[in-house]
């Protein structure tokens, strides 16, 4: 491809407010970056913080969660829950080395088709800003340095002859990611 | 409290009552003036309606030179000047190509400015920073009987409406009510005074000025209070132009300042009534209005 | 896919949906990438799927080609997903192996390069086409509705809903905070365009209301708390006290007479403080119910202050002499306290209302500054009958030599207050115009004033409005286009003296003028109810940016809500006139009865279920719920979901540490399906 890097999203919408709300910004023909990729679940409370971390390993450079306001929630308080997850996984992404900033979350009520295009906007320049994540070639990296270092092992005993207590060393490394 | 003030040119030209006057009530009131170093124009009126980028520029420098002294409230009593200096922030921050601009123009003489100062009308300072309170507390010959009729113009609260209504502004009536004034009720308190027509078109400028001095007369007011220079200079000198094209309409016109030196029993030098055309009486015995006449 | 499954032959399809996609998306390009996935048995692109052509396509595709999944990428599934799940479920498959792409409101409607929106859509169809290999067979669960339904507001919105359901047999619980029903309507003296007299045509509705054997009428109450879903709603609501035992009052009203206060003195909410009224009072004379009020703010049996509980102390220091009046009736019960009751239903239409703009807040106008400024409500009162001054227009300020009131030999009316105003209100109020010529026609008949209306454009669009604009014309009312810029009563000749000034730019003569009057009516512009955001919360509903509750649909669903079961009608979703308002009112009982003839509701069955052999017996997720619908079993330390009671938001399973809970049609599976195809591409 020789157009420019420009950052992938995934978003998850709540069906009740921010998916119609995106809706709405379509019915309005408001324009947006177009790296957004929006999977639609029934509230914010059904984010698996695993979802986040999939989409990230996978590729993404940046996760938008979007729910209803504060007090809106059509489940009464999925949206408190997603908060809480919220607040813990971005304290893991940082000990992961993943910039917090590329995992958002908004409350968007249905009635806020310009918020969505703002905050998609918005979060698209700054993803561009940090760069791409790139975690899928992080892991090839990491998997080949395992596979070098399990080599130099491997020679390295072949060298040394049998050791007795090693009888024998396992034929493959184990694989950390698919 | 200090603030950086910026006079601009009214206050040490045609509006010297206004300075003579508001810097001994701060002084007294335990507030702080330093005047900018080598402060310029504002920008008004020509500059603006001319080249706004120029304008902005000249009221950069002065918001410039504020931000480097370290005051970060800029007190401006000129309504013109308030109203520059508080339109150049606006775009300043609205504007990114202004932005452009005026950082540009500033460069060449080594300055810079953020736009973080705020620019500030003594009326929104002894309203919301000092309070009422410590005004009322500091009154020793209140101006008990004494009619004003309060006049803000039309700068202070148009287009931004900082500290006060657009159409119905109260502050300098609570001011006044706290200096033991009757505040007159009516309904010009924002209304044109001419402005510069009574320079260029006077047969229109003028017939404004007259109608915001009739209507003050007519409702009972012994004197008019302003804020603004280019307000007390079309309002107190031209009554014999005024007089000899519809009536004569003697009612003097005083900054809110004069006032607040008057109440406070400051000496007479520091309340200036004399640089009056139309002098306002005496307290002591205040009179109606029409027996002020010169 | 494990040997002992079928084989996936999954059907896709894009849709042009005229051009609306085809013009941002290569429609072709997706479905030729799509047919090169794993599993794809065919892929087409079609002009509209939504078309019966198109439906009909799916069914025959599934017969010829065996196909055993379907994908269509089209609009939103908020709009068709129900179309292509009932074309799939007729082509003999289960509904549930079907699912949608949205390629227009989330792509082709909000980007502008071509080829980025085709990427998009490649994706995203990617995405739905490994999802849906996850899909399984499901049943959709069918839930009994409850036949009664709650109307809240007895405006002519909630009369006309609740006779219209009552009509037709269903039992209805109308709800109105006032003492009275008939809001705002019962205020207005005529109505536009045909000038019917506005009690004439509501009272009869309003008694109607009042006796009708299949409404229960709470006035003077207020809903507090609403539990539930659609079709099984438990609402809680407050019966104020009154201080009068309803089923007692005969609303012979000689209590009023009666009462210690010889004049009526306090400010009657009903004229808009124009009139006055006593402690004990019944709002107007048709009031429904016919029982009077006691207001304890100002009854002298009651004493300043109040109980622990909030209601107030009855001091009994006051002769009663209302009670006296009573007699043997004994409906007074100084006692009464505020009673709560919970109800079953069904349905509930909302139909909570407006409020009219505070004209204080454009103070320009001097209203509350000049006595002779009113607002259009007002001037309703003012020209009405039976309003505080028997129908007589008499200024508020000024006296005639002879001491007698004045009457106004000038009015000007100012069109637009609180509306098409980017200080107050942006939006058009819809009735100002017409009820501005209403009042002028009005006003002009009671005192052959000259009437002046300053407009920005008139907007007279409905049935008989232009022409009842062309009547006001040559009836010589005059028509100043321009928005006003002040009115004062600072005089600059002789006629101007102690008149107030309208003054504004005739924008049509291009000039500024000065239009000397007596009286200044604002047509103030409609607002949300002061509340409505409490409202919007009680019910599950949604309020757009502007406070208006705001309907499923703006063309389709007008009267649906995002929350199945609460309907909207009348004002509290918009400004509209009082046909428009009767219209969706009927609409509102029509889809209520949709729901209870049919006696069920059916549920997406995204309902969630515990793999009892994988849950460990944690327990989180038994706080997570709000509906209680996770249990414990003690015994086996596994916990299960009570299906009945699961609304399938998935936050249980979003939680739970050990994935033992899955959630229908958003399995875990399917969702990571799904990330992994939306970052397939590039």
């Amino acid at each position: 491809m020789t157009k420019p890097w420009t950052p992938r999203i995934v978003a998850f919408f709540c069906n009740w407010c921010t998916y119609t709300a995106a809706d709405l910004a379509g019915v309005s023909r408001l324009k947006y970056a177009s790296n957004v990729r929006v999977i639609r679940l029934m509230c914010s409370g059904r984010v698996d913080p695993q979802f986040i971390l999939d989409a990230l390993a996978r590729g993404a450079d940046g996760v938008l969660i979007g729910g209803c306001h504060p007090g809106d929630c059509h489940y009464v308080e999925g949206n408190y829950k997603m908060l809480r997850r919220f607040e813990l996984l971005k304290r893991m992404l940082v000990d992961f080395g993943i910039e917090p900033q590329r995992v958002r979350l908004e409350w968007i009520s249905a009635a806020e088709g310009e918020k969505v295009k703002t905050v998609i906007n918005e979060m698209t320049q700054q993803l561009q800003a940090l760069g791409p994540l790139g975690m899928p070639q992080k892991f090839t990296a990491w998997d080949q340095e395992l596979e070098h270092l399990a080599q130099a092992v491997q020679a390295r005993d072949a060298a040394a002859g049998p050791c007795p207590t090693h009888a024998a060393p396992s034929p493959t490394p184990e694989v950390v990611h698919v | 409290m200090k603030y950086a003030y910026f006079p601009g040119c009214s206050l040490k030209g045609t509006g010297k009552a206004y300075e003579e006057s508001l810097l001994p009530v701060m002084k007294h009131l335990g507030v702080e003036m330093q005047e900018l170093d080598d402060w310029n124009c504002c920008g008004a009126t020509a500059y603006m309606a001319v080249d706004e980028g120029k304008a902005c520029a000249a009221a950069a420098r002065n918001l410039a030179i504020a931000e480097k002294s370290g005051l970060q409230q800029v007190l401006a009593p000129c309504s013109a000047c308030y109203l520059v200096l508080n339109k150049t922030q606006h775009y300043l921050h609205e504007y990114p190509g202004m932005r452009q601009t005026v950082a540009r123009a500033l460069e060449t003489v080594g300055l810079r400015c953020e736009g973080t100062s705020a620019v500030r009308h003594p009326l929104d300072i002894l309203l919301n920073d000092i309070g009422l309170e410590a005004v009322k507390q500091k009154v020793t010959r209140p101006l008990k009987g004494l009619k004003v009729a309060p006049y803000y113009g039309c700068q202070i609260v148009r287009p931004y409406a900082t500290f006060d209504d657009q159409t119905n502004p109260t502050t300098m009536d609570r001011l006044l009510e706290a200096l033991g004034a009757t505040v007159v009720k009516w309904p010009l308190k924002t209304k044109c005074c001419g402005g510069s027509l009574t320079g260029t078109l006077p047969e229109a400028g003028l017939r404004l000025s007259y109608i915001l001095l009739k209507e003050a007369i007519k409702r009972g007011a012994d004197v008019i209070a302003t804020v603004c220079p280019l307000c007390q200079f079309n309002l107190d000198a031209y009554h014999p132009k005024i007089s000899a094209r519809w009536e004569p309409v003697p009612i003097p016109t005083v900054y809110f300042s004069q006032l607040m030196g008057l109440a406070f029993g400051l000496p007479d030098n520091q309340v200036v009534l004399h640089r009056g055309m139309i002098p306002m009486k005496p307290l002591a015995a205040p009179a109606p209005a029409a027996a002020a006449a010169r | 896919m494990s040997a002992k499954k079928e084989e996936l032959r999954i059907g896709f399809y894009v849709c042009h949906c005229g051009h609306n996609i085809a013009s941002m998306v290569d429609c072709v390009a997706v479905a030729r990438s799509v047919e090169k996935l794993p599993g794809v048995a065919l892929a087409r692109d079609y002009k509209y799927m939504c078309s019966d052509p198109g439906q009909v396509l799916i069914q025959q595709d599934i017969r010829e080609h065996k196909l055993n999944r379907i994908v269509v990428a089209s609009c939103s599934p908020l709009l068709h997903e129900h179309t292509f799940r009932g074309a799939t479920e007729a082509g003999g498959l289960n509904p549930f192996y079907f699912h949608m792409v949205n390629i227009r409101e989330h792509d082709s409607w909000v980007h502008t390069d071509r080829q980025e929106a085709t990427e998009k859509a490649k994706a995203l169809a990617e995405a739905a086409i490994r999802r849906v290999a996850h899909h399984k067979a499901l049943e959709i669960k069918k839930v009994p509705i409850h036949p009664d339904v709650l109307v809240v507001g007895g405006g002519i919105a909630g009369i006309h809903a609740a006779m219209t359901l009552a009509n037709a047999g269903k039992k209805v619980y109308l709800v109105e905070r006032e003492p009275s029903i008939g809001g705002h309507m019962a205020k207005f003296d005529k109505t536009f365009p045909t000038l019917d007299c506005a009690a004439c045509i509501l009272t009869p509705k309003m008694s109607e209301v009042g006796s009708h054997p299949n409404i229960t009428l709470w006035t003077y109450s207020d809903v507090t708390k609403v539990d539930g879903y659609v079709g099984n709603y438990t609402v809680q609501v407050k019966r104020k006290a009154r201080y009068i035992i309803e089923d007692l009052c005969t609303g012979c009203q000689d209590c009023i007479p009666n009462c210690v206060f010889k004049e009526p003195k306090f400010t009657d909410d009903f004229n808009e403080g124009l009139g006055k009224r006593k402690p004990v009072y019944i709002p107007f004379p048709q009031a429904t119910p016919q029982v009077v009020v006691i207001d304890p703010e100002v009854c002298l049996n009651f004493k300043r202050g109040k109980n622990p509980d909030g209601s107030p102390i009855v001091s009994d220091k006051c002769k009663k002499t209302c009670v006296e009046a009573c007699g043997e009736k004994n409906a007074i019960d100084f006692t009464q306290k505020d009673e709560l009751k919970e109800i079953k239903v069904g349905n509930i239409i909302v139909c909570t209302g407006f409020k009219t703009f505070d004209a204080g807040r454009v103070p320009a106008y001097g209203y509350g500054t000049y006595k002779n400024v009113y607002t259009s409500l007002e001037i309703e009162r003012l020209v009405n009958a039976s309003g505080p001054t028997g129908g007589e227009v008499i200024l508020r300020e000024g006296k005639n030599p002879d001491g007698s009131p004045k009457t106004p030999k000038s009015i000007g009316i100012i069109h637009c207050v609180g509306s098409r105003d980017k200080k107050t209100n942006i939006w058009c109020s819809r009735v100002c115009c017409m009820y501005s010529m209403k009042l002028a026609h009005l006003l002009k008949e009671h005192t052959d004033a000259e009437l002046y209306n300053f407009y920005i454009d008139m907007r007279t669009p409905g049935k008989g409005y232009e022409e009842f604009y062309n009547k006001l014309l040559e009836e010589g009312t005059h028509f100043i286009r321009g928005r006003v810029g002040e009115v004062t009563d600072w005089a600059m000749t002789p006629e101007e003296e102690g008149k107030l000034v309208i003054r504004v730019e005739d924008t049509l003569a291009g000039v500024v003028r000065r239009i000397p009057v007596d009286m200044v009516v604002l047509a103030t512009g409609l607002e949300p109810q002061a509340d409505a955001g409490d409202v919007r919360r009680l019910f599950n509903m949604s309020c757009g940016g502007d406070g208006w509750f705001l309907e499923r649909h703006p063309k389709l669903a007008p009267v649906n809500t995002f929350t199945d079961g609460v309907f909207l009608a009348g004002c509290c979703q918009g400004p509209k006139d009082i046909p428009d308002t009767v219209a969706q009112a009927g609409a509102a009982a029509a889809e209520a009865m949709v729901l209870i003839d049919r006696g069920y509701v059916e549920q997406e069955p995204n309902t969630a279920f515990i793999l009892d052999q994988e849950c460990s017996g944690c327990k989180s997720c038994i706080p997570l719920c709000p509906y209680t619908a996770i249990l414990f079993d003690e015994e086996r330390k596994k916990a299960y979901i009570n299906e009945a009671l699961c609304k399938g938001c998935g936050t249980c399973v979003g939680a739970c540490p050990s994935s033992s809970i899955v959630q229908n049609l958003f399995e875990d599976s399917e969702i990571f399906s799904e990330i992994e195809g939306v970052l397939s591409y590039d």
